[in-house]
């Protein structure tokens, strides 16, 4: 065991990757550059070289659909997106090609491209520099889509996908970028049978989340505590497709249940997640109506004091799991 | 015809200093001009400071040492006319009319700002000086100008419409798909490139084959040109040529102004920015500082003198301090402005 942020947690997935597969390769505007993207990918391009970190132009769809053709021809590139907003570009890319490719040509062929986008908000950066548009994704058949909240995962998933035989969109989030855990050594796993964690037991509730809202669900989970709430915490991890057996599970034995999200409500991952809950455990096992934290349906705002309201916290969360009592 | 590539002598920087060509300009023209770029220069000197301090928060993109494009082209244009930004966009706004204190405002996120405090420094509007909205998505708003000019001819009085994109955004398919529809269309809308020969932290030699982007116009069969983006006077005079063109149903234009941003491609710092240190190039550009260029032209030509400069120059620097004043006293957004704006049916004020 080692402590790791989250930031150098994905570092070290591309480095592993680099280091042990000749077809890894990265595109992506700002991998040359310390600043971009973070700690995640400093200094990759000094030790693996240009050829195989590959810095572009202002150009999301060509690079976008470049690496699905790469794909196609047996390499396994890696898209990075500093931003969701910037990803919007290439939408055809990844919807109608890479997603939908294995299917359409009967299962012949299939792009294992992985698509790293970066949620990136707050800073009064506002509504094009902000958005969570993970739930848009997993809509999608054929495209896999995780979200890590903690270093190992960050690591760990990243590999996974990059390995996964199938489209895949990691998502991480600039807000996780900080935080430090202990990981264990690189374990190699397969994404399809990566499913829901429990990241905390707890008999009173059950909080789910994804990526940063799992963090949002541990803190809370911990204040919770001051007022007797014992709140068991799922981390969903992989969100398309989605296995609802473990939060299905824990509601069962809970009754409760409060739903995390930093995307919308509207056709959100929270409405999803409380659908297909409900869905496995009957209406019965219910002691109080499920609740989502989300963001308001509303773009990001710039102002400080509206964005301090925006963006759900362990405030909001805490509040609303009270009110499952 | 073979395709020409490259700038040649615009993009060095150790050319192209001396004062600007101001020989048939009308002098009140270009007092205005030269007010105007240092206001633009000022005020977005004061944004940096206060980036710097921590009291401006929202990601400021300086267009300080590119001064003289957006005052160039803004000469020939009307407050009918249609004009969209990008994330560099201060001196757009600027350069138009767009109000000083409002522009302050948005960037501190107060409720009197020009997008109400909910855009912050990358999202400005002023419509009623044709300004009619500016984006960080690179290339957004390039089709938009489009659609604009669409509209524009449609109204069938003449105006235009007008898009400023960087080198960048020149690599974006929305800039080439938006040529290609203007071209056939034959729509009144000018494509202004700012080509300051950086994406923030790469050269225009690591992202094209070429760093002439008046290419790309030319391939579409437009009328281009490609001028020194740090003389005022000729960026004036083009688009007064182009804009007359436009004006009269002649079809789409571009025009390539060729400089250098000062600063870093996001916030106040000099030369050492998004890991890029560009300091011996800076110090060969500011001696191609525009407002420097005009003020020497007109000093030969007595229509300044060290003295009116210098007066200019507290003027300017006297309303700037005032606005940020009455700016920063400036209440905040009410807490209903997070939801009552998202649809207009309905909307509150
Ligand atoms: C679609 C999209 N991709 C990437 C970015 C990140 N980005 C912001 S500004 C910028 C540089 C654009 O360069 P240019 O168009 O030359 O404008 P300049 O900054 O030089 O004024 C980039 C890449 C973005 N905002 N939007
Ligand atoms: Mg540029």
């Amino acid at each position: 065991m080692r402590r790791l942020r989250y930031g150098e947690a994905i570092r070290e997935a591309f480095m592993y990757l680099l280091d042990h597969d000749p077809k890894v390769f990265v595109i992506g505007q700002g991998l040359w550059s310390p600043w971009y993207v973070g700690s995640s990918m400093t200094d990759l391009d000094k030790l693996y070289g240009p050829e195989r970190i590959m810095d572009s132009p202002v150009s999301e769809l060509a690079c976008t659909g470049a690496a699905v053709g790469a794909a196609l021809c047996g390499y396994r590139p890696i898209v990075v997106h500093p931003r969701m907003d910037f990803l919007l570009y290439a939408m055809d890319s990844i919807v109608n090609q890479a997603a939908k490719w294995a299917h359409m040509l009967g299962g012949q062929a299939h792009p294992a491209v992985t698509v790293r986008s970066i949620i990136n908000r707050g800073g009064e950066q506002g509504a094009q520099h902000s958005q969570a548009l993970h739930a848009w994704f997993a809509h999608v058949p054929g495209l896999r889509v995780v979200m890590p909240a903690t270093p190992e995962d960050a690591r760990d998933l990243l590999i996974a996908a990059v390995w996964c035989d199938d489209p895949v969109l990691y998502v991480d989030d600039r807000w996780l970028y900080e935080l430090e855990e202990d990981v264990g050594d690189v374990t190699v796993r397969s994404l399809a049978e990566e499913s829901p964690k429990v990241r905390r037991h707890g008999t009173d509730v059950t909080l789910v989340g994804a990526g940063y809202s799992t963090r949002l669900c541990m803190e809370a989970a911990k204040q919770l505590t001051l007022d007797g709430i014992e709140a068991e915490v799922v981390d969903l991890r992989v969100l398309n497709p989605l296995s609802i057996e473990v939060p299905a599970e824990s509601v069962a034995r809970t009754g409760r249940l409060c739903v995390v999200d930093g995307g919308w409500r509207t056709c959100g991952l929270a409405g999803e997640v409380m659908a297909s809950v409900l869905e496995r455990t009957g209406p019965r096992v219910m002691r109080a109506a499920p609740k989502r934290v989300t963001l308001p349906d509303a773009p990001a705002p710039t102002s400080r004091v509206l964005e301090e309201a925006y963006y759900p916290n362990v405030d909001t969360v805490v509040r609303a799991v009270k009110e499952l009592f | 015809m073979s395709v020409q590539m490259h700038l040649g002598v615009l993009a060095d920087p150790s050319r192209g200093s001396e004062p600007v060509d101001i020989r048939g300009e009308d002098p009140g023209a270009l007092r205005a001009y030269l007010r105007k770029m240092v206001l633009i220069r000022r005020a977005e000197e004061i944004i940096g400071d206060r980036v710097a301090s921590g009291e401006v928060r929202t990601p400021c993109h300086l267009a300080i040492g590119q001064e003289a494009i957006a005052v160039g082209v803004s000469a020939s244009l009307r407050p009918t006319d249609r004009v969209f930004g990008a994330h560099r966009s201060h001196s757009h706004y600027l350069a138009l009319g767009g109000d000083l204190e409002a522009l302050f405002a948005e960037v501190l996120g107060r409720d009197s700002g020009c997008s109400r405090g909910m855009g912050g420094s990358m999202h400005l509007y002023a419509g009623h000086v044709g300004f009619l909205g500016s984006v960080p998505i690179v290339a957004g708003t390039v089709p938009l100008a489009v659609g604009a000019a669409l509209a524009a001819r449609k109204d069938g009085r003449g105006d235009i419409a007008v898009a400023y994109f960087g080198d960048g955004a020149a690599e974006e398919g929305a800039v080439h798909e938006s040529f290609n529809l203007a071209a056939l269309w034959k729509l009144p809308v000018l494509f202004v490139c700012e080509n300051n020969l950086f994406s923030s932290h790469l050269h225009i030699s690591l992202r094209q084959p070429g760093d002439r982007v008046a290419r790309f116009a030319e391939a579409h069969g437009m009328e281009a040109r490609t001028v020194d983006g740090n003389d005022v006077v000729a960026v004036a005079r083009t688009v007064r040529e182009l804009v007359g063109r436009l004006r009269r149903g002649e079809g789409p234009a571009m025009i390539e102004a060729v400089t250098y941003r000062w600063r870093g491609h996001v916030g106040p710092r000099e030369d050492d920015d998004v890991g890029v240190n560009r300091s011996r190039d800076l110090v060969l550009w500011r001696r191609r500082d525009p407002v420097r260029r005009l003020a020497d032209a007109m000093a030969s030509a007595r229509l300044l003198d060290e003295e009116s400069f210098a007066e200019l120059q507290t003027q300017v620097a006297e309303e700037v301090r005032d606005a940020w004043a009455r700016a920063e006293k400036a209440p905040w957004p009410p807490r209903e402005a997070l939801l009552s704006r998202v649809y207009w049916h309905g909307r509150g004020q």
